[in-house]
């Protein structure tokens, strides 16, 4: 019944949930009101918004020493997840079965264990970082710490799936991802989205300026 | 519901757009903006971190406009905002930024924290909340037309000293002239040698150009205390001026705030576009430069360094004219660590250097610039804004450091080719 109810109703309700929030949050966040701004441009905004989106991968080099500790471990943390959960075999496999009806070469088991301990170290400094830096720990809602401990957790028991290859232990981690699903539209987790008009807007703001921020 | 509160959240309400919901959705609270911050950087107190300064704004976006808010709000499990939501965050985003907007140029995921910062102010004084310093000052530009008080009469003697001084005439409400200057209160008050620099550039250029008795004054208070209907009453004044001129350009002067306020914000503050130009002074003079205006002669030979004001830099575009304008003239020029889009502010922009009481948070930040300077081993530092050069005569003067102020405009009126006597 719990299994039917993980791998069934649960995971399709999850997955509309998933879906349709982010598309309702990203509608409401393209389609709200903003103002035209009514000076001159002195350069194109276009392509200042275009630039943002890209350059703020990178951080300026005055910025760099002074934000190692960040830098280094978004890096590890969004590159590592980002590479188990697109390049891990069970999920390239699912997504081929479930989703897609195509699938593409998953990472060698060496390359999946690299990539879980990079997530792992990445969201472990970041998050003792949230709560032992004094900004860190002034600024952060209970959003973001449930937004992280719901990824660790997510990731924890992708792990113990893939080692123990016990039902019990997929239909845990399968179940902690939809509820990382249902709680993604709604939560600081829609960064992953939301980033780009983010940048573009402020990419955008600057670039008729005639700055390259 | 105090009138303060609700006059401050209806405010808040109008400035909620695209934007702000974006930058609400996007931001992890990293916290890698409050490196970029002198005002954290220099007192390493955290509630300095840009971001934490829009939380009245951040507050009010997540209880009415995200999800779980508008759930908790329903079922009364959410803190609704009180007037301390306000008043408490009066003095960080006043005295605690200088709207120097570097934090808008660190944040990953591109949040004009600075922008965001400006959006409380509004509220903030829309509401009633503002420090008294600042709003003594606006309420002399609503009423004299300038922040300290200047009047025509003041203007008119200065120019009477800057025509016998320089031998030539300054043009006063000269309709059709090329260009409309403007001059910063700062300049009436303590640089009347940015006037007499104009007079000799002109003269020597061969510029059209015209001052106002009815709008001379550049400064924006409006901007400063962050209340868009007063900046937006102080623009339409120049946009009057030049109007009934019918002059082609304005040019705003040395003042990093005067040149934000007219050039980018001003036309959003009165609802439309300009029927004329509005060209920053620097800008001016490289045009001028590239065409073979300016005959230069002589250099600096001491070590000269420059200080980006943070509004006509980051904030304004104007980047490559200072550097382009001192390369003839410093023979020994050195940028500082962090220099162009990336400067460190003064510490007094914003109306910091208006509020009285920020004196000592102020003269905390310029350690910053302070370290920046020493660091070139510089004897003179060169700017393009009054107030920038203002703070840092202060903060020189109290650290007692050995380094002299100068401004740009002055330096290249000290270095135009002298023209043979008719």
């Amino acid at each position: 019944m719990i299994e039917y109810l993980i791998d069934g109703p649960l995971w399709y309700f999850s997955l509309a949930v998933f879906a349709i929030g982010v598309v309702w949050h990203l509608v409401s966040i393209i389609f709200a009101s903003r103002k035209q701004d009514l000076s001159v441009a002195r350069s194109s905004s276009t392509s200042g918004a275009l630039r943002t989106v890209f350059s703020r991968f990178v951080p300026h080099k005055e910025m760099t020493s002074k934000i190692g500790l960040q830098l280094v471990a978004g890096y590890l943390f969004h590159l590592g997840l980002f590479a188990l959960l697109f390049f891990a075999a069970p999920h390239v496999i699912f997504l081929e079965e479930n989703l897609l009806g195509f699938g593409w070469t998953p990472m060698p088991h060496w390359a999946f264990i690299v990539s879980a301990q990079a997530a792992f170290l990445g969201l472990i400094m970041l998050w003792v970082r949230r709560m032992v830096n004094p900004v860190s720990r002034l600024i952060s809602t209970w959003d973001d710490h449930t937004a992280a401990i719901l990824t660790f957790v997510v990731m924890l028991t992708g792990c113990f799936a893939l080692l123990e290859g016990s039902t019990g232990l997929r239909l845990l981690h399968r179940f902690t991802v939809e509820l990382w699903l249902i709680y993604f539209p709604f939560s600081a987790l829609m960064h992953t989205f939301t980033f780009i008009p983010s940048r573009a807007f402020t990419g955008a703001w600057f670039g008729r300026r005639g700055i390259d921020a | 519901m105090s009138e303060k509160l609700e006059k401050g959240l209806e405010v808040l309400r109008s400035e909620v757009d695209s934007k702000v919901k974006s930058f609400f959705s996007s931001c992890v609270n990293c916290g890698i903006c409050a490196e970029s911050c002198l005002f954290y950087t220099e007192t390493r107190d955290p509630r300095y971190t840009p971001i934490y300064k829009t939380e009245p704004l951040r507050k009010l976006w997540r209880n009415e406009y995200s999800l779980w808010g508008r759930i908790s709000s329903a079922l009364g499990l959410s803190k609704p905002m009180t007037e301390a939501d306000l008043t408490d965050w009066e003095e960080l985003v006043y005295d605690g930024c200088s709207m120097c907007g570097r934090c808008s140029m660190v944040c990953p995921v591109g949040v004009d924290i600075s922008g965001m910062i400006f959006k409380v102010k509004h509220a903030l004084s829309k509401a009633g909340i503002s420090p008294e310093g600042l709003v003594g000052a606006t309420q002399r530009a609503v009423d004299i037309g300038s922040p300290m008080g200047i009047t025509l009469k003041t203007v008119q003697a200065m120019i009477k000293h800057v025509e016998q001084d320089t031998g030539l005439p300054v043009p006063v409400d000269v309709e059709g002239a090329d260009y409309m200057a403007l001059l910063s209160s700062n300049e009436i008050a303590l640089y009347p040698e940015y006037l007499e620099s104009l007079v000799k550039i002109f003269d020597h250029a061969g510029v059209s150009w015209t001052l106002s008795s009815d709008a001379f004054e550049a400064t924006n208070s409006g901007l400063q205390i962050g209340n868009k209907t007063i900046a937006g009453q102080l623009v339409q004044r120049v946009v009057d001026g030049a109007e009934k001129l019918k002059v082609k350009n304005v040019i705003s002067p040395e003042c990093g705030h005067a040149y934000t306020a007219l050039r980018w914000e001003g036309p959003n503050f009165i609802g439309k576009a300009y029927p004329f130009r509005v060209v920053h002074i620097l800008e001016l003079l490289d045009e001028l430069q590239a065409a073979g205006k300016l005959k230069i002669t002589g250099k600096e030979s001491e070590r000269l360094t420059f200080h980006d004001p943070c509004s006509i830099v980051r904030r304004g575009g104007v980047n490559a004219q200072p550097r382009n304008l001192l390369q003839p003239i410093a023979e020994n020029f050195v940028e500082m660590a962090d220099h162009g889009n990336m400067n460190w502010c003064c510490g007094g922009g914003g109306g910091v250097s208006s509020n009285e009481r920020a004196e000592e948070l102020k003269l905390t930040a310029f350690n910053k610039k302070k370290s920046q300077i020493e660091a070139t081993g510089a004897e003179a530092v060169v700017t393009a804004c009054s107030n920038c050069r203002m703070v840092m005569e202060e903060g020189v003067e109290t650290n007692e450091m050995e380094v002299e102020l100068l401004g740009l405009t002055e330096m290249i009126a000290a270095h135009l080719e002298q023209r043979p006597a008719s």
